[in-house]
């Protein structure tokens, strides 16, 4: 039997469509729209000016406190404008616009540096070029990575979890990564457990992808610090919590964080990414994005620089198809709806979905019928239907003491519902208020 | 560009393709089986009846929500024809035609639409049905046409009492259990159908057959079925090990009266049921230990009504304390 998270879940199809293509290098947009808050935190400060000449790579804004991080140039180019420019969370953000310079060449072009494995950055100096080369968890939840590496005297940890479960259908970025960047990605964990003075590893993997695996298996096969594990395919097998308790069968407390029970979790983008800013100087301007939809002429993964338009990312793969309703920001679980596609990729970009009018619009919802489905797929152990209900009441005491709070907003009580309740949204409401009444009471 | 507009809503943007109508759907289907034996045992009466009930639960239920609650009608989400049907399936087949219609009154306007429609009523509709029936009307809903005799025979217009009413007025005229079995179906008779009793009890393999086709859809899980089935052998069981000339076994108990369309059909509406499997068990449970209190001691010789009605009070309790655990809450997390 193949480990996983003991409650709950569920196995929306997977429409991996794009599994098998490799990653291409999207060309170089015109203009790029850089957002000066990509991270979780306080929005970076701007340190150019308009019609400052920038170099790929170079500092446009500085972290503005601890949980931040510094943004770079994604191309050589000049600063035309800084604008209010609405993101993918659908607000607006103060963003570095770039025109690119016509012969864009810079030494952090090529993403195929040759492979270096000896490590020879000191842990403290890790951390700090982490900081510096603003590296942020790229899974989706864009945490200032050397936020979460910093860690007290004294604490006790004892793994390194790489999250390479991918669990959100339609998206393949980290699965191609895995593919094509595997040997990098070992370094990157090397470094990682150096930095953090810890001898335990495992990699987990959804066993949908048997190919990543077996090519993982095979490199640690010397290593007896790595370990490779594969993992029953269950959504959202992806979130921290879950992935820790498939792993290690430790439960992260409730209010608590992976620390707690020893553990510290990164994305296997983020991986390659700490690979890249240790080992090459690279800061982090460029990821890769999955571009997919079934409509598509040419659903493919990118390199894409931080700060392309979606449109161009849309353009690249043949244009909107008719019929076309909905624009996604990530996987069709979790990620955001877009208006239009005048939004730019960030760092927390996974992948662009495209869907069609039979899958866009949603059912209309009818009474609940008190089947219980909520409560069983829900990983967190909460009563979903209830807390839609109180938020929808307006109890929202009440729906804190359900504990509406430690909801990861996987969105699986909604994709069960039969009678097409709104349960997240509803949620997602209530929650915000709570957390505005809880910062209120301190 | 397409000319309609994007559509923006939150996550998730995907649903799987299940409905509550598709749902109900699917217990119609697996009742299937049941009702064809019971065309089969009863014939032209069992069509009757069952149209009867479903045509006047969807009336009843288009009737009030129009004119009396002005509401929206829902008679097209299946859950008035399930009412119906369950309804027809826990009478006998010779009842007055009037009185299904009461009954069907009674199921969707009281049980049902006064508690505020699906989703919201606290007792099972056709339940409510049945039991108002039987309090109401004892002699006629007593009253069993004798099923196939010896699997050949139709005797129609005799009457005769069920398997379970046999051993009832025997054991209080202070017959033995050999003396009764004797006037009993046999067990195989039992199996497939060939007793006596309401509509849908009377093949507890078709009624299996049904239960089974629900728990692979996963419509419903096994433990609401599996607990009082378990339950009520059990129970029964250490009645008949103590004193077998008193106590009917396990067997009969099983096979004979609503337990098996109780267990399959009628406990596990998913609207009237717990919502954790916890909560399904004790559930399940209470209505096992119920049935057969009411059958040993009690005034009935059939209690799986009663004990449903009962337990679904129950619900909001069991809900109440038999959450599912908080993820985070596990005491012991080791770490190396
Ligand atoms: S309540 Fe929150 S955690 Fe639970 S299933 Fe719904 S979205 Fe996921
Ligand atoms: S899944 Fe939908 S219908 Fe079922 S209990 Fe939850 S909210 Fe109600």
């Amino acid at each position: 039997m193949l480990k996983t998270f003991p409650k709950g879940g569920i196995h929306p199809t997977e429409n991996k469509i794009t599994s098998t293509v490799g990653i291409k290098k999207m060309t170089v947009p015109k203009v790029v729209y850089v957002p000066i808050s990509q991270h979780i935190g306080i929005p970076a400060e701007i340190v150019v000016n308009i019609k400052d000449k920038v170099e790929i790579g170079q500092v446009i804004a500085k972290s503005g406190g601890f949980v931040s991080s510094n943004v770079h140039a994604p191309v050589a180019g000049t600063v035309t404008k800084l604008d209010l420019i609405i993101d993918t969370s659908g607000y607006k953000k103060q963003c570095i616009i770039i025109r690119t310079d016509a012969k864009n060449e810079s030494n952090f072009e090529d993403i195929d540096y040759p492979l270096k494995t000896e490590i020879t950055t000191e842990p403290k100096d890790i951390l700090q070029k982490i900081n510096d080369y603003g590296i942020v968890g790229l899974g989706g939840a864009t945490f200032p990575s050397h936020v979460k590496l910093s860690i007290k005297e004294g604490t006790n940890l004892d793994h390194l979890i790489i999250n390479g479960v991918e669990c959100e259908p339609y998206l393949t970025a980290d699965h191609r990564l895995m593919l094509e960047k595997a040997k990098e990605i070992i370094v990157g964990i090397k470094i990682l457990m150096k930095a953090l003075h810890i001898n335990k590893s495992i990699i987990g993997i959804e066993n949908n992808k048997k190919d990543a695996i077996e090519i993982f298996k095979k490199l640690t096969a010397e290593e007896k610090e790595i370990k490779v594990a594969a993992l029953q395919v269950k959504y959202p097998q992806g979130g921290e919590k879950q992935l820790i308790s498939a792993l290690l069968n430790r439960e992260v407390p409730k209010n608590g964080l992976p620390l707690d029970v020893g553990v510290i979790v990164h994305n296997v983008g983020t991986i390659f990414a700490i690979y890249q800013a240790i080992q090459h100087n690279k800061p982090l301007i460029e990821r890769v994005v999955t571009v997919t939809g079934k409509k598509l002429e040419n659903p493919s993964n990118y390199w894409v620089k931080i700060g392309t338009p979606i449109k161009d990312l849309v353009d690249e793969v043949g244009g909107l198809p008719e019929g076309t309703r909905k624009i996604v920001n990530g996987g069709p679980m979790m990620g955001k709806a877009i208006k239009n596609l005048d939004v730019p990729v960030t760092k927390g970009t996974s992948g662009i979905l495209v869907i069609a009018e039979d899958e866009a619009s949603r059912g209309e919802p009818k009474n609940c019928i008190r089947c219980g489905e909520c409560v069983y797929v829900c990983p967190m152990g909460l009563e979903p239907h209830l807390l839609m209900n109180l938020s929808e009441k307006g109890m929202y005491e009440k729906a804190s003491q359900e504990d509406i709070m430690t909801c990861i907003e996987c969105g699986s009580c909604s994709y069960v519902c039969p009678s097409h309740r709104p349960l997240l949204d509803y949620i997602r409401f209530g929650k915000s208020i709570v957390k505005k009444l809880n910062t209120a009471k301190n | 560009m397409s000319a309609q507009p994007i559509i923006v809503s939150a996550s998730p943007h995907v649903h799987s393709d299940r409905t509550s109508k598709k749902l109900m759907y699917d217990v119609v289907i697996a009742l299937i089986p049941a009702f064809l034996v019971s065309i089969y045992v009863f014939g032209f009466n069992a069509l009757i009846v069952t149209a009867i009930a479903v045509s006047s639960c969807i009336l009843f239920e288009y009737l009030i929500q129009k004119f009396l609650l002005k509401t929206e009608v829902t008679i097209t989400d299946g859950s008035a024809l399930l009412t119906g049907i369950l309804l027809a399936f826990n009478l006998p087949s010779s009842l007055p035609i009037w009185m299904i219609i009461v009954g069907s009154l009674v199921a969707i306007g009281v049980a049902k639409l006064s508690f505020g429609g699906l989703g919201f009523n606290i007792f099972n509709p056709a339940l409510v049905g049945r039991v108002f029936l039987l309090v109401s009307f004892p002699v006629q809903m007593t009253m069993w046409p004798t099923a196939i005799e010896n699997n050949t025979t139709l005797i129609d217009a005799v009457t005769g009492a069920t398997p379970l009413g046999v051993i009832k007025e025997g054991l209080q005229f202070g017959e033995t259990m050999t003396e009764i079995s004797t006037k009993i179906p046999s067990t195989i008779n039992m199996l497939f159908g060939f007793t006596g009793g309401s509509l849908g009890e009377m093949s507890a393999l078709a009624l299996l057959i049904g239960g089974l086709y629900l728990i692979i859809r996963k419509v419903i899980s096994w433990h609401i079925p599996i607990t009082l089935l378990v339950t009520t052998a059990v129970f029964t069981g250490v009645f008949w090990l103590i004193d077998p000339e008193h106590y009917a076994n396990p067997i009969i108990h099983l096979l004979s009266g609503g337990i098996i369309l109780g267990a399959f059909f009628m406990a596990t509406d998913l609207v009237t049921s717990p919502m954790t499997k916890k909560g399904m068990i004790v559930f399940a449970l209470g209505i096992g230990i119920i049935t057969v209190l009411i059958r040993l001691f009690g005034a009935y010789p059939e209690g799986i009504s009663f004990a449903i009605l009962i337990m679904n009070a129950f619900v909001p309790l069991i809900n109440k304390y038999f959450k599912p655990r908080r993820f985070g809450t596990k005491i012991k997390s080791k770490i190396v």
